[in-house]
């Protein structure tokens, strides 16, 4: 069953006529080619597929395509603003927070959501708030100094 | 392998590249374009990388004929380095221009590297056994070297100043005398082909004058991978591209009795093959195919499970393969006379899922006769083979593309996916991908083979080790060298590693193949006599150690985390380390907290000390020692595949726990200073430490003795009810 649906997506008014039940992840990877949103497991676990919904982390991987209808949905591609990074982004490249990165987008949204419900957690509400986000390779330690460094930058204090 | 077989370079003299390059690659070279063109030969090295081939994989391929370092530097004074190795993380993209920038005396970002293609990179074998930097690193600096000896040449002449009075920095050589006499590299290399090389080796860097190796440098793709601009193999979109989902057995050797594949055949779209044994459906959208595969029925024949998780043990133990004396020395007999305690353990090791975050993905199209393959590969060339041999095709009439892979620890050696892919494309003319579901991952991958090692060993009265012997059995011998001083020993292998027939269902390398259940099982021996010695673990070892790089490195830990003495169990949770893996040394000492109602174990802090020889990126090696720490702590703690027989329980994360941020323990890891040496491996070394250092930290904790991994909370409160 084909329907119309209309949503905001990295900025951009989108309308696409698709079957209503699919699954946001897919219809994001293939019919509109963004390919930032990663499959990881397919049953929410591990965060690979994380995108903000309205501003909070939601995984693409449990989400009908048609939940987002009239909603503001971000993926990776669109955290930059005019070319600018987003502090989250630099914090994770300045300290070096990712190895194979197949996890990063995911880890990068979950922290934005994170930081925009609590723009001043302590090390262990990081921890708590990024806990659902799997990485394989083993980046937690500095993806946690980087949500800090970002959480201080964002509230315009100095970069950590 | 020494210094001098490391850097013994064979510099070929080429007169007609058409001798040495496939047709693909003489293609390639044609339309490179202008510039200096670099390529090493290098023997020794590639002996040793053979010779490792068949001790790591069980099978050679002969020396090949081609070179196995390249490079180019362009018009533009740009240095491009070819590599057959890829980047999954570990973090060459980023060390390996290192290495050229600094043999090249160039900017590094003047210097960009191409990985892992089969149509423009030399052969590799693979990317695993911490080899890049040790073995082909090398091979690349030479190539530089050798580059640079050329530009010092064009220069000369360019500049009509001899040689010996020229200075090569930032891309550009000038007259030591007058530094504004210069002339850039992309000046010299303007309208140019150069494909001459220097005869004999050329002079490398001293190590004391580097100013790029040993510099901490940040990733270098990480922009792209905080973008998303980092494309990996399913993130590779062609048009007309379908999307494949492959009915699969519920357990391995399972048959199909009877299949009807009608039902998806009638969703719009959707393409059903049915070619031998492989079925499957596909569709212009992944979900979709997934869909249709629902609907597929079959029924299957599945052999009657003869082993569980259980009694994988027993059963190993029991069809176990005889003896094969590794090493021996002095007279057990002898030993046990001597001995005032002995110890006798049994230590048991599980099947463990790589559990990458990417699931194995290809991507193939197929035109004109040959084949492209996208593929998420440890092992470009292993998979172009695999594929050329599936589909009929001539090896140079396929070619691999990897872009970045999503985690590998060895799983991604074999390359299963990129087959179905390849034959799909080939039934249907159409690009195919093929992305494995979690659920499949689980099933084909190629787990760490469940192992057991049996070890008997005494103290005698002065705290010495009295004897030593050690069976280990299909772990393989990685890792069970034994590096204390023990007058009568002996080290026996049974059965060939992950090779072996005896398991019900393929078993590969993992991270570091062999040395975790290796190291489990000597670090957890060495606490045990330390113990029954009542002498402090730390100085139990240095007490049996008489090789200096192993007490340095220990020495190391101890100070790092403030070790102080007592013997355990002391109550206060630290447990210590010591292991060799590619080369490396590594100590490790770790605090724990035991909840002794739950059994639950919560790392607090691990100080980590490794001598890796020369580092060239720092920042790299360090994050790879922090990935070992946490990843280790999975194969440690909780890591386990259960199964019946030939079918795999553990379908996703749910069952199967990966680690996880709450876990991660604040870690200090320190490399010691070696740039005199050769570089050692940096991507495996410490995870072999994790197994016996959280079981002597449990020890020392609550006095319970924990000799089989994973060591659960359900494990670990029986063995403190036992105490």
């Amino acid at each position: 069953m084909t329907d119309t649906i209309s949503f905001q997506l990295n900025g951009k008014p989108t309308r696409i006529k698709v079957d209503g039940n699919r699954l946001l992840l897919w219809v994001l990877r293939t019919d509109l080619g963004l390919t930032g949103p990663k499959y990881g497991c397919g049953q929410g676990h591990c965060g690979c597929c994380t995108v903000l919904v309205n501003n909070v982390a939601w995984r693409s991987c449990l989400m009908s395509v048609s939940s987002v209808k009239d909603k503001d949905v971000v993926t990776i591609e669109g955290l930059e603003q005019d070319g600018r990074l987003h502090p989250v982004q630099k914090a994770f490249m300045a300290h070096d927070a990712l190895q194979c990165g197949f996890c990063i987008p995911g880890q990068v949204l979950n922290a934005v959501s994170l930081l925009t419900k609590n723009p001043q957690p302590t090390r262990e509400q990081i921890v708590q708030g990024m806990n659902n986000n799997f990485c394989r390779c083993g980046a937690h330690t500095r993806i946690v100094d980087a949500i800090q460094s970002a959480a201080a930058e964002m509230r315009g204090g100095p970069a950590q | 392998m020494n210094t001098n077989d490391y850097l013994a370079l064979n510099f070929k003299d080429i007169k007609d590249y058409s001798d040495l390059y496939p047709q693909s690659r003489r293609d390639f070279l044609k339309r490179l374009g202008g510039g200096i063109i670099v390529c090493v030969v290098m023997s020794g090295v590639l002996a040793a990388q053979a010779q490792e081939t068949r001790r790591f994989r069980g099978f050679g391929r002969g020396l090949p004929s081609d070179f196995n370092a390249f490079l180019r530097i362009g018009e533009d004074g740009r240095v491009t380095g070819y590599t057959g190795k890829i980047e999954m993380g570990q973090g060459p993209i980023t060390s390996l221009p290192q290495m050229l920038a600094e043999e090249l005396d160039t900017p590094l970002d003047t210097v960009d590297i191409v990985m892992g293609d089969t149509d423009l990179c030399p052969w590799d074998m693979g990317t695993f056994g911490s080899m890049t930097t040790r073995m082909f690193g090398p091979a690349l600096q030479a190539a530089a070297a050798e580059a640079k000896a050329v530009l010092l040449e064009l220069a000369a002449e360019s500049l009509k100043i001899p040689p010996a009075q020229l200075v090569a920095k930032d891309g550009a050589i000038f007259d030591k005398e007058k530094p504004e006499h210069r002339v850039t590299y992309g000046e010299l290399t303007k309208g140019k082909k150069i494909e001459r090389h220097i005869e004999g080796k050329p002079p490398l860097k001293d190590p004391a004058q580097f100013t790029v190796i040993g510099q901490p440098e940040l990733h270098r793709d990480g922009r792209a991978k905080v973008t998303g601009a980092a494309h990996y193999a399913g993130d590779i979109r062609l048009p007309g591209m379908f999307y494949a989902k492959i009915l699969r057995p519920p357990a391995h050797n399972a048959t199909l009795k009877n299949v009807d594949t009608t039902p998806a055949q009638k969703i719009p779209g959707v393409q059903v093959v049915q070619q031998d044994n492989l079925i499957a459906v596909l569709h212009e959208f992944p979900d979709v195919a997934e869909a249709a595969l629902a609907q597929i029925k079959a029924e299957f024949d599945v052999p009657e499970a003869k082993v569980d998780d259980k009694t994988i043990f027993d059963y190993l133990l029991r069809v176990a393969p005889s003896a094969n004396v590794l090493a021996s020395g002095g007279d057990l007999e002898a030993g046990r006379k001597l001995a005032v305690k002995t110890i006798e353990t049994t230590y048991l090791d599980p099947y463990v899922a790589h559990a990458p975050m990417e699931t194995h993905t290809a991507l193939a199209q197929i035109e004109d006769g040959k084949a492209t393959v996208w593929a998420s590969t440890q092992n470009p060339f292993g998979a172009q083979q695999e594929i050329a041999r599936a589909l009929g095709f001539p090896t140079e009439q396929v070619r691999v593309i990897t872009p970045f892979v999503g985690g590998g620890f060895g799983g991604k050696t074999y390359n299963q996916q990129a087959v179905e892919a390849a034959q799909l494309a080939k039934i249907t003319g159409k690009p195919v991908q093929v992305m494995w579901s979690r659920e499949e991952e689980f099933f084909f991958d190629t787990f760490q083979p469940a192992a057991i090692v049996k070890i008997s060993s005494g103290v005698d009265a002065s705290g010495k080790m009295a004897f030593w012997d050690y069976n280990v059995y299909y772990a393989g011998d990685r890792g069970s060298q034994q590096f204390y001083t023990v007058p009568n020993h002996r080290t026996s292998g049974h059965g060939r590693g992950w090779q072996g027939s005896e398991h019900p269902f393929r078993t590969g390398a993992w991270r570091a193949p062999g040395n975790n259940t290796n190291t489990f099982a000597r670090e957890s021996q060495i606490d045990q006599m330390a113990a029954a010695a009542g002498i402090d673990p730390v100085a139990f070892r240095l007490n049996n150690l008489s090789d200096e790089k192993m007490i340095r490195v220990l020495k190391t830990a101890a100070e790092t985390f403030g070790w102080t003495p007592a013997k355990a169990p002391s109550q206060r949770g630290y447990g210590v380390a010591c292991g060799i893996d590619a080369g490396t040394y590594v100590a490790a000492i770790a605090e724990v907290a035991v909840n002794t109602k739950t059994g639950a174990v919560q790392v607090k802090r691990v100080a980590c000390a490794q001598d890796m020889g020369l580092v060239v990126n720092p920042e790299g090696a360090k994050i790879q020692m922090e990935g070992c720490i946490t990843m280790g702590l999975g194969y440690a703690l909780t890591e386990e595949i259960h199964f019946q027989g030939r079918k795999v329980l553990d379908t996703n994360f749910d069952t199967y726990e990966i680690p996880r941020y709450a876990w991660v323990p604040k870690m200090d890891t320190v490399i010691l200073d070696a740039r005199d040496q050769p570089p050692q491996g940096g991507g495996e070394p410490a995870i072999v430490l994790m197994g016996a250092l959280m079981a002597n930290a449990i020890h020392d904790a609550t006095g319970a003795r924990l000799c089989q991994l994973p060591m659960t909370p359900d494990r670990v409160k029986a063995a403190i009810q036992k105490v």
